[in-house]
């Protein structure tokens, strides 16, 4: 006889499955499915999808632009930011998208773009798929239905990430963080750290108002450990945002605004056009856009960063001596007519308690916290040494 | 910050020394047993404190940590089924602590019932990251947690006391 825990676990499994079947039927019945385009056209009629796209070739803005179809991108989390950053990518004709995300489509998600209320209940990266194949048949899809941060995802991970290429057994292009928690930031960090594998990051603050981008060489520029993360400054109160009874706030307009950010950021990366940020915030209170760069840490806590530095500072050292054009980003904002400045996350208590030093930032990024430079001495007990096994321990914590 | 009492509760909890995640082979069976006697000592704190609130287990390899955590309110107890992950980054990270079956009755959740921590949380464990451990989390997170949700969730009637529900059934 099943339980009823096990039966609701069926009926949601049908629920599922039902939404999946009309989910496909809508996409036979809507889709004029048009047949896949070998060579992308330059040809300027009403039924080449790309006749925009290859303007930008004759207008001289890009050299190559066709080449767009030999690039992989990873885009991790296709939530509000994610989701929109894949459909530009798709539009924009890329050669293949691997979507990552282990989260469900909701009604709660209908505050931003892309997704629609009739696949509430799909996975994300399914829901995705479906649409962006009918965008463009062109692209080639690989989703992954799960949480990378856990043991066994993350090592498929990190596999996917290094082979995953166009060409079977090739790295992707580029890896997108479009996540929106610190421990995927983290592991997605750890991820290309290890395989010195190039990504952007990118990110909308809880409330809403600001945003960011960030390109991440390994061993060149700052990971995402290399310093805490950098924020922009939304110069709002602290002490009159009210955060009571909500986690996150979000609005369609600034993950839309952050999400075309961030593919410019990818499109100039790729087929080499205009300049390329390394971190580029958007303070949507005040419309304004801090720009920077940051290096590597040397004392960086991820021992395969330091790693990379290494091999970075071999090669540089390698390399013939042209005339090293450092962009020292020193911004000297004379007027400060909006009244932008660093707004501390912390408390002044807490500052007080634990004051790090705060790196040399540009005016209007700041970092979400400092950590105190060196980790206050051993002040506190510490676990002992012990004779018992782990099995004996956990014995003993069933036993308490 | 956190509240006196909880300040003193986490300054009783041994700090850990092995600064390993699951990935790291060889050293995280220690770090693991570190994990436990730090836990171990604060659940034997807490009842010596008559403040008994939450058990948990873990797999053989530690990487799921599953329990119960519960809540007195006006003399009535408040019971919770409790899990989490240990993330690749952990102890850099902190394990995203999820209550499931309160999942969608509070804002202050994240899906799937993972708890929305405070703005402090965040900068406080990177502050003190490897030294914390999972008991820091309980005492730090989940806590103050189920201190602010709970009284708020029965007050709305989200949550009612298991015979009550029963006698009102009945």
């Amino acid at each position: 006889m099943a339980t009823v825990e096990e039966l609701k676990l069926r009926v949601r499994e049908l629920e599922n499955e039902l939404i999946k079947c009309k989910q496909k039927q809508c996409a036979m019945e809507d889709a004029l499915h048009r047949p896949k385009i070998d060579k992308m056209s330059a040809e300027v009629v009403d039924s080449n999808p790309y006749s925009r796209l290859m303007a930008l070739k004759r207008m001289g803005v890009v050299e190559d632009y066709e080449k767009i179809r030999t690039f992989t991108v990873a885009v991790v989390g296709v939530g509000g930011v994610g989701s929109v950053t894949a459909e530009m990518l798709t539009r924009c004709g890329i050669g293949k998208l691997l979507l990552f995300d282990y989260d469900k489509v909701e009604l709660a998600n209908m505050n931003r773009l892309f997704f629609q209320p009739h696949q509430a209940g799909l996975s994300k990266v399914e829901a995705a798929e479906l649409t962006l194949r009918n965008i463009n048949p062109d692209v080639l899809f690989e989703t992954h239905n799960y949480n990378i941060t856990t043991m066994e995802n993350f090592t498929h991970f990190m596999d996917r990430i290094s082979h995953g290429g166009l060409e079977e057994g090739s790295p992707v292009d580029l890896v997108l963080s479009c996540v929106d928690n610190f421990e995927a930031r983290m592991a997605i960090n750890t991820a290309c750290n290890e395989l010195g594998q190039i990504w952007m990051e990118s990110g909308v603050s809880e409330n809403a108002v600001s945003g960011h981008i960030q390109l991440i060489i390994p061993g060149e520029t700052a990971c995402f450990a290399c310093a805490p993360p950098l924020v922009v400054a939304a110069n709002i109160d602290e002490k009159t945002l009210k955060r009571e009874g909500v986690c996150a706030a979000s609005l369609p307009t600034t993950m839309g605004v952050v999400a075309g950010l961030l593919v410019q950021n990818v499109l100039k990366y790729l087929l080499k056009f205009g300049s390329v940020s390394y971190y580029l915030g958007y303070n949507a209170m005040q419309d304004f856009f801090p720009t920077m760069a940051m290096k590597a840490n040397p004392q960086c806590n991820d021992r395969h960063c330091r790693r990379q530095q290494e091999e970075y500072n071999k090669k540089e050292a390698q390399r013939p001596k042209v005339e090293v054009v450092e962009v020292e980003e020193d911004v000297v904002h004379e007027d400060n007519e909006w009244g932008i400045e660093l707004v501390s996350e912390t408390t002044d208590a807490d500052l007080q308690a634990a004051s790090g030093t705060m790196p040399d930032l540009p005016e209007g990024i700041t970092v979400a916290y400092t950590i105190p430079a060196a980790q206050d001495t051993t002040n506190g007990e510490t676990v002992e040494e012990t004779e018992q096994s782990l099995e004996d321990l956990m014995a003993q914590m069933r036993k308490l | 910050m956190a509240d006196e009492a909880t300040r003193k509760a986490v300054s009783q909890i041994p700090l850990l020394k092995t600064h390993a995640g699951p990935r790291d082979r060889a050293l995280w069976p220690q770090r693991l047993k570190e994990e436990y006697q730090a836990l171990i000592r604060f659940v034997e704190q807490n009842k010596a404190a008559d403040n008994d609130w939450f058990r948990l287990e873990s797999n053989a390899d530690g990487t799921r940590w599953t329990g119960t955590c519960w809540f007195i309110h006006e003399l009535l107890r408040y019971e919770f089924r409790l899990e989490f992950d240990i993330p690749v980054t952990y102890p850099d990270t902190a394990p995203e602590v999820a209550v499931p079956e309160l999942d969608g009755k509070t804002a202050k959740m994240y899906r799937g019932g993972k708890i929305c921590l405070t703005e402090h949380f965040a900068p406080l464990w990177a502050r003190n990251a490897p030294r914390f451990g999972l008991a820091h989390l309980m005492a730090l997170g989940l806590g103050p947690w189920l201190a602010v949700e709970v009284p708020d969730l029965i007050s709305k009637g989200l949550v009612v006391h298991k015979e009550q529900q029963r006698e009102a059934a009945e």
